[in-house]
């Protein structure tokens, strides 16, 4: 690997890149689920190849190749530098990068138990398990488990003197419930919805999630809801578990941090940001109580935003994001970060792989935990309310104002507990009128490091995991039911 | 390396040659694509990539699995048939899973073009430039993607299967932003001179020009004109329904209304991959000829498509419309084509008392799977309409809208047109006016 990166490097740097680097990307998937009973997909695929992105006569070039020869991968090189000669035909001003020094390192992320090494036989037996618990349940339709585990290796080389070497195992986990009755389809996950839970470790994952314990809940849940009232429409207090909490921090949060959107480079496709720049230390953003980070340092835990170096090769950062309400920070880029005049990126470039440039992206975007105890404890603390549950939609506009959610169940809340399930739930609001009516978080023993493994973002589309740890937390009058409402 | 189809055979052949399965199959693809991104009036990413890549599906017994690689010497070829192997024996037989089929005969599509295949940094570069121009006119910022390229894609089994497509794609979008709107267009074709960059630049300028200084409308129930791209934008969470496994699983919301009618009498939709305007291989996911089926007519469910397995499940037979085993999802209509009308967008502004003209819709998520309520923004030139003209631009809204009553409230169409936008795949449909189309809030711009 290390042969062919240098080459390219120095093909690209020999025909007049100002600026090159080069990631050569190895990764393995194993995807496995089941359906009713039977194995559905059971699949391995690897991919391996090499991008060289370079900076020529002032503009960005890329170009990317799997045919690792060594007349090919001198042809890309040159090719790269090809493109950003034609770049610099459009372009305003040449491209400046924040300074970062040349590292060279070696990082392996923590993995207990190698996923690959389970044998397959030993996953998929654990996966009819709990499909026949969940269909144990009269009611139950559709039972859908799925577990899928990814190795990632990264060599990445760069004219600025990087040599760094990363490798990590991701592996996730879950699986959802259908009960169609009426003429009304209901489904309930676990741990999670839309695949499960996510995180940058070992098939360890697999055995803290004890998906077979909850699998009759999770069943009884879904044909419950069946029975369920409807969500009412109206004001109300309400309480988000940590999983769609989670959801919420990513879209109403995260994405309009990413300083690309706030200048404008993704306008035609994933949108701005109403975070213009001088809202930077002058907006209040939430309660006073809000604190959020974005972390890709291991010591956040084991989220998929977790990595020692972006693709730029900038070491993972802990950027304080919202202080006390207070909107502090930005995700950037080395580009990024010197235009608005930062001293250095936050180090929050990612690739999705080796045939796909870096983009700004989320790494870990957590809220931190808060003091109001227990999920219980928060339930009991809350005269009149509703508890929302793990995300069935999502949606939000294109600056990232007006959002609206929904979920696979809620409960209502009455002096202090517990009461009827309602089904349908959604609510609805203005980013920062919802995050500063927030007035309870959970604290640190209800936190969670979810991750979100679906993002899309950039033209050609890219798909990236994310990490986002919260705790349960209350927000106070927001709009309920409207999604539903005639 | 471009891939021909003696290429894929060659490779074929070598898997074929590690492959101790009771059948084998193998699908062979190739890409090689460039994008050219620009914003703030200034190229800012351009990219290009070249990749291929085997992917082998084994039948060990009543047992089946996939294992896919990039690499192509000799020992990843031989790793490839291996894994598959492997993985196929670790599973418990499936007694519904059917022998791979025999040789097919595929009508013959004939969708690569050179000039599209050969377009070049500089020449994309150029429309850029051009397009910069047209924003700076008008003291507007442009932003948007130039993109082309080819693929190939073949699908080989031990039983004789032997099928072969190549097409090139090109795609041309842009948003023009003023300093209170935006405006935007967007183009897709396997022929890059289909497309017109000039035309849709100078649309998406009028569009942000037309909006600006958005007013705030009250949500609520209105006419609505949506003009093909948003047409597109919520057909595209309907179709993935229009298939037989979804229905057999009761996870579709043709669940039991399959022969209804579900929608208006006015609405007629076909797949059909063979359509002038529409692209894609003549073949499924499992090697069989596509066909064309009936999926709505005179607003009555006629017909979904199904899979091999599917079929044999409901005692129907195939459509072609697979995709590649093992999966979880059987099957779906993804060459849509909505029949439409002879009015066009102007005769709809001047039918209309007050309403709302919508240019494309943005996040677009299920909140319903049975009742198929939809909700999502409105984007990038959203305007009031009253007495029958356009008045002014208002400000983006939320709607919370079932796409089967949608259907239902059709009044106007015009002609069909290849459809490209953000939220599905591209189709063929016109832009519509609906009455009753419901928005519950707005947003700040």
């Amino acid at each position: 690997m290390r042969d062919f990166a240098k080459q390219a490097l120095d093909t690209a740097v020999a025909r007049g890149a100002t600026y090159a680097d080069v990631r050569v990307v190895d990764t393995r998937q194993r995807y496995l689920s089941t359906k009713n009973g039977r194995p559905a997909q059971v699949r391995d695929s690897d991919s391996l190849g090499l991008g060289v992105r370079v900076v020529a006569h002032g503009a960005w070039g890329f170009a990317s190749t799997d045919n690792l020869t060594r007349e090919n991968v001198d042809r890309t090189a040159a090719e790269a530098v090809a493109i950003a000669r034609a770049s610099a035909l459009c372009k305003k001003r040449d491209v400046e990068l924040a300074p970062e020094a040349g590292i060279v390192d070696r990082w392996i992320a923590s993995c207990r138990i190698d996923p690959f090494s389970v044998p397959v036989v030993n996953c998929l037996d654990l996966m009819l398990k709990v499909d026949a618990e969940l269909r144990r349940q009269q009611g139950v339709t559709l039972a859908e488990v799925a577990m899928d585990f990814r190795r990632i290796e990264q060599l990445f080389l760069s004219s600025g003197g990087s040599d760094i070497y990363q490798l990590k195992t991701q592996t996730g986990a879950g699986y959802v419930v259908t009960a169609f009755q009426n003429n009304e389809i209901q489904r309930r996950s676990y741990p999670t919805s839309f695949g499960g839970q996510h995180q940058t470790k070992g098939y360890e994952l697999i055995e803290e999630l004890d998906l077979l314990g909850h699998a009759p809940r999770i069943a009884e849940e879904a044909t419950a809801l069946h029975k369920a009232d409807q969500c009412p429409s109206g004001v109300r207090d309400i309480i988000l578990g940590s999983s769609q909490l989670g959801l919420q921090i990513h879209e109403s949060i995260g994405h309009p941090i990413e300083l690309d959107r706030v200048l404008g480079t993704e306008a035609n496709f994933a949108g701005l940001s109403f975070l213009t720049l001088e809202k930077l230390n002058a907006l209040k953003y939430g309660s006073d109580i809000v604190n959020v980070v974005a972390d890709a340092t291991p010591a956040h835990g084991p989220g998929l935003g977790t990595f020692a170096y972006d693709d730029e090769g900038v070491p993972a950062q802990a950027t304080p994001i919202i202080r006390a309400g207070q909107f502090v920070g930005y995700l950037s880029s080395r580009e990024t970060a010197a235009h608005i005049g930062l001293p250095r990126s936050s180090g929050a470039m990612r690739a999705e792989g080796w045939n796909r440039i870096p983009l700004i992206r989320m790494t870990n975007v957590s809220l931190l935990p808060g003091s109001n105890g227990t999920l219980a404890d928060l339930i009991a603390s809350t005269d009149d309310g509703i508890y929302f549950e793990t995300n069935r939609s999502w949606s939000i506009d294109d600056r990232r104002y007006n959002f609206q959610f929904g979920t696979e169940i809620g409960w209502e809340i009455n002096n202090g507990k517990r009461g009827r399930m309602l089904k349908n739930p959604t609510y609805a609001g203005i980013t920062t009128e919802f995050w500063n009516s927030c007035d309870a978080i959970c604290g640190p023993s209800e936190w969670v490091l979810w991750g979100t493994p679906n993002c899309g973002k950039g033209q050609p589309m890219q798909t990236m995991g994310t990490g986002h740890g919260a705790s349960p937390a209350r927000f106070r009058r927001v709009q309920v039911g409207v999604a539903y409402k005639d | 390396m471009k891939l021909t189809r003696q290429r894929a055979e060659d490779i074929f052949s070598r898997v074929l040659k590690y492959s101790t399965a009771d059948e084998t199959e193998a699908i062979i693809g190739s890409t090689a694509y460039s994008l050219t991104r620009f914003a703030n009036n200034t190229i800012h990413q351009n990219v290009a990539e070249e990749g291929i890549g085997v992917s082998v599906r084994v039948v060990v017994g009543q047992r089946t699995a996939r294992a896919s690689t990039n690499k192509l010497d000799e020992i990843s070829v031989r790793q490839v048939c291996e894994a598959a192997m492997g993985l196929a024996r670790l599973q418990p037989p499936d007694p519904e899973l059917l022998p791979m089929p025999g040789a097919q005969t595929f009508r013959s599509v004939d969708r690569f073009y050179p000039g599209t295949a050969e377009l070049m940094p500089q020449a994309r570069a150029e429309i850029v430039r051009q397009v910069i121009g047209r924003a700076e006119k008008d003291g507007l910022t442009a932003a948007g993607v130039v993109s082309s390229g080819m693929t190939a894609t073949s699908l080989f089994n031990s039983r004789g299967l032997s099928a072969f497509h190549e097409e090139t794609v090109s795609e041309f979008s842009v948003t023009m932003l003023g300093p209170t709107s935006s405006g935007w267009a967007k183009s897709t074709s396997p022929n890059f001179e289909a497309l017109d960059p000039e035309a849709l630049a100078d649309r998406a300028a009028r569009k942000a020009l037309e909006s600006c200084e958005p007013r705030e409308i009250a949500p609520g129930k209105y006419n609505v004109i949506l003009e093909p791209a948003a047409v597109l934008d919520l057909l595209g969470f309907l179709f993935f329904d229009f298939g037989g496994l979804a229905i057999h699983e009761q996870r579709s919301c043709l669940t039991g209304r399959l022969g209804q009618k579900l929608f208006g009498d006015n609405i007629h939709v076909r797949d059909d991959v063979y359509h002038p305007l529409q692209a894609g291989a003549p073949f499924d996911g499992e090697g069989l000829p596509r066909q064309r089926v009936t999926l709505i007519e005179d607003g009555v469910v006629k017909n979904v498509v199904y899979a091999r397995q599917t079929a044999r499940k409901m005692g129907t037979e195939p459509t072609g419309h697979g995709f590649p085993l093992p999966n979880e999802f059987g099957e779906a209509p993804m060459n849509i084509v909505m029949d439409g009308g002879r009015a066009s967008i102007e005769d709809m502004i001047r039918s209309t008392e007050r309403g709302l003209l919508v240019t494309r819709l943005w996040y677009i998520r299920e909140v319903d799977p049975y009742q198929k309520i939809l909700t999502g923004m409105t984007r990038d030139g959203t305007f009031w309409i009253e007495n029958g003209e356009i008045r002014h631009g208002v400000k983006n809204l939320r709607f919370n809208q079932s796409v089967i009553d949608m259907l239902s409230n059709v009044e106007m169409m015009g002609a069909p047109q290849r459809t490209a936008g953000e939220e599905s795949f591209e189709m063929v449909v016109p832009p519509v006016k609906v009455r009753d189309f419901s928005f519950s809030s707005l947003t700040k711009f």
